[in-house]
């Protein structure tokens, strides 16, 4: 038998694969893209097939010539749209997953703390929407949110308002309907950490004196940082770059990055700058992450 | 079964006093106020009573220790001292004052966790001070009492450390200091030596009792080790299915069990059947089932002539010898040793005796060759002074 500490030569070679598939996976379907998308993105748009210019030209005779331009990120800072829908987007977004966390929270605590049969029925249920499909919910919110829908329906019915609410295409339905559709993902990690604690540690802090709101504010909280962390970034980063629930259930003004970046594709078929507007919002996710995961690590050493 | 304190009955057999930690036995005296009093407790979780009507006085400076095996309701009981389970009957006293109403944060009494519950995302330091940053003292004082009370539990190398970096008698002495740092009136241990090895043990029993004796605090122990019951405690009381059994100095408890269950939770003994032939005062004559053999001895119950009971005789209460021992007042039988254990100090022999019972015998070995002595299928006699046996009932 082969050891962990002198693995044999067949074991080591295994051991690579093994190792090496996740990074052939990132390479094949993350950075390959990125790498075309950011060539693109150097390009000027042009009315052909593909319709931009390529990165190096290959005609002008003696050697190759990069034909690289940084025409289509200036645009983006010199148009007014871009910055405005990506502010609107991280505004969104923010409150979208602090949202998140104010229902998910009491959820995820309540499951963790339910008795252990309970609890794996009260996650089936959590999770429950998933099996339906994602633009099918989000055609059943247009039905109940529209002029004519059952909300709207049972109010005037019972006379609470006279006439019917604006609520479909406005902000607010979009708040809804990124809440409804990645609050399990705020839940779940949430869930995994707070089940995670002894209970006994609440109650040490309650013996040594503190009141149940500061069990939670010196315990519980601090405790359940790493779950707040990754449910709050599984929910932010999605939704930053939501595009079908601001263009189902938006109105006009609730311009999301999204929707701009499938208008400049499809729309404006201007492939360059469509590309310049995805490097951007990758930058925006990036590099905050980069600066909390430096944190986390100096805080850890 | 009835809780009932069994130690002024049995004063005249017994010297007040055996343990360190207490120069007296303010139990004894009619006279003292009680520190800690329970009146008629009882818990309920829905059908299942899991505390069942317990009165019971603990005195200041006590290190009483309710033992008893799992489900037995000490937890429960613990608990309801803490202020985390609420009762359903019955009131708790600490020091004159009702604090059955009280929650956990408001009581004068600390509680050291089992599981030691030490806050993971604190230093050591930061654990020690936290109850007495709730009580808002001024930082210099946390200060020094926390400097204080980092030496006292010889930790104070380690102020700066998380938990996950110390070790499991580490972790316990930060438990320790977390919970004695308040000055509680009473501190309660839930299991407190129940996650250390053998030898950490020995010697965290040793630290506990002197670190009790030194800061004069009454502690409430709750365990099911009954060795730890036995070195910790002033008096122990012993509980099954809601209520106590026996409550007693060790001693007593182990040398005076009242019944079947305390004698067995003790260490090992040997049972007998036998029938009460009469009683004369505090003493009683019962005949050994089998043999016919006759025992005196004490037994303050009252128990009625012909009815069957029990007797029960400690295995290091018994000698074995090849030949018939002549010994005034020694009750012997005979019989041939079928099993025997060497501990080194000791040796454990069971030997069938003539009547078909298999009695297990405990011998220090006080010589070198005292083991070498006895043999498997060695014929041995057994014999013990009458006046060691218990009279037991079911």
């Amino acid at each position: 038998m082969t050891t962990l500490a002198n693995p044999g030569k067949r074991d080591r070679l295994w051991r690579s694969c093994v190792i090496a598939l996740p990074y052939i996976w990132l390479l094949l379907f993350f950075l390959a893209p990125f790498a075309i998308v950011l060539k693109i993105s150097f390009a000027d748009p042009v009315v052909a097939q593909p319709p931009f210019t390529p990165f190096f030209d290959w005609a002008a005779g003696s050697g190759s010539r990069i034909l690289a331009t940084l025409d289509n990120y200036a645009f983006l800072l010199e148009d007014n749209l871009y910055w405005v829908s990506y502010l609107k987007s991280i505004k969104i977004a923010l409150v979208a997953t602090l949202l998140c966390l104010l229902l998910g929270f009491p959820m995820a605590y309540a499951i963790a703390l339910a008795p252990l049969p309970w609890r794996n029925l009260l996650l089936l249920l959590v999770i429950l929407p998933f099996w339906t499909s994602f633009l099918l919910r989000v055609y059943a919110w247009m039905v109940m949110l529209g002029k004519q829908g059952l909300i709207n329906n049972l109010l005037l019915s019972t006379g609470l308002i006279d006439e019917p609410l604006q609520m479909l295409y406005t902000d607010g339905a979009v708040y809804l309907g990124i809440v409804y559709t990645y609050v399990p993902f705020m839940i779940l990690p949430l869930y995994a950490t707070l089940e995670k604690l002894d209970p006994d540690i609440h109650e040490a802090a309650a013996d040594l004196g503190a009141k149940p709101l500061r069990v939670f504010y010196d315990v519980t909280l601090p405790l359940a940082m790493p779950g707040i962390i990754a449910g709050s970034l599984l929910v932010f980063i999605p939704a930053l770059g939501e595009y079908v629930i601001p263009a189902l259930l938006g109105g006009l003004d609730s311009l999301m990055i999204g929707r701009t970046l499938y208008d400049e594709f499809f729309v404006n078929r201007d492939w360059p700058l469509a590309s310049a507007v995805a490097i951007v919002l990758l930058l925006i996710l990036i590099l905050p992450i980069m600066l909390f995961q430096r944190l986390q690590q100096k805080a850890d050493t | 079964m009835t809780a009932q304190d069994t130690s002024k009955d049995q004063k005249d057999r017994e010297p007040a006093s055996q343990n360190g930690a207490c120069n007296d036995a303010p139990w004894l005296d009619p006279a003292q106020q009680p520190f800690i009093e329970i009146q008629s407790l009882t818990k309920r979780f829905g059908d299942f009573t899991a505390v069942d009507d317990i009165n019971l006085k603990i005195y200041r400076g006590e290190l009483f220790t309710i033992l008893g095996g799992s489900g037995c309701g000490k937890s429960t009981l613990l608990r309801m001292l803490a202020g985390f389970e609420k009762p359903t009957q019955g009131r708790i006293l600490i020091d004159g004052v009702d604090i059955t109403d009280l929650a956990p944060y408001d009581r004068p009494v600390n509680m050291m966790f089992q599981s030691y519950a030490v806050f993971p995302h604190m230093t050591v330091e930061q654990n020690i001070a936290y109850g007495l940053k709730k009580e808002k003292l001024p930082a210099a004082e946390i200060k020094q009492r926390v400097t204080a009370m980092l030496e006292l539990v010889q930790l104070p190398e380690l102020a700066k450390r998380k938990p996950d970096q110390l070790s499991g008698g580490q972790l316990q002495r930060v438990a320790l200091a977390r919970a004695l740092i308040k000055r509680p009136k009473v501190l309660l241990l839930d299991e407190p030596l129940a996650a250390l090895d053998k030898k950490l043990r020995e010697q965290t029993q040793f630290e506990l009792m002197n670190l009790q004796d030194q800061l004069g605090i009454t502690f409430v122990v709750v365990t099911h080790d009954q060795e730890e019951a036995m070195t910790l405690a002033t008096r122990i009381a012993v509980m099954n299915a809601g209520n106590f059994v026996q409550i007693g100095s060790p001693s007593e408890v182990y040398e005076f069990p009242l019944n079947h269950f305390v004698a067995d939770f003790f260490g090992s003994i040997n049972i007998f059947d036998a029938t009460v032939h009469s009683r004369e005062g505090e003493h009683i004559t019962v005949t050994l089932e089998g043999s016919g053999t006759q025992i005196r001895t004490r037994h303050a119950q009252p128990l009625a002539s012909g009815s069957a009971c029990m007797v029960g005789i400690r295995p290091e209460k018994l000698l074995i010898s090849k030949e018939r021992p002549t010994l005034e007042g020694h009750t012997v039988t005979s019989g041939v040793v079928e099993e025997l254990a060497y501990y080194g100090n000791r040796s454990i022999y069971r030997v069938r005796s003539e009547n078909g019972r298999l009695i297990q015998v405990s011998a220090q070995n006080y010589q070198r060759s005292a083991a070498l002595l006895l043999e498997w299928d060695d014929e041995v006699f057994i014999s013990w002074e009458s006046s060691c046996s218990v009279v037991l009932t079911e």
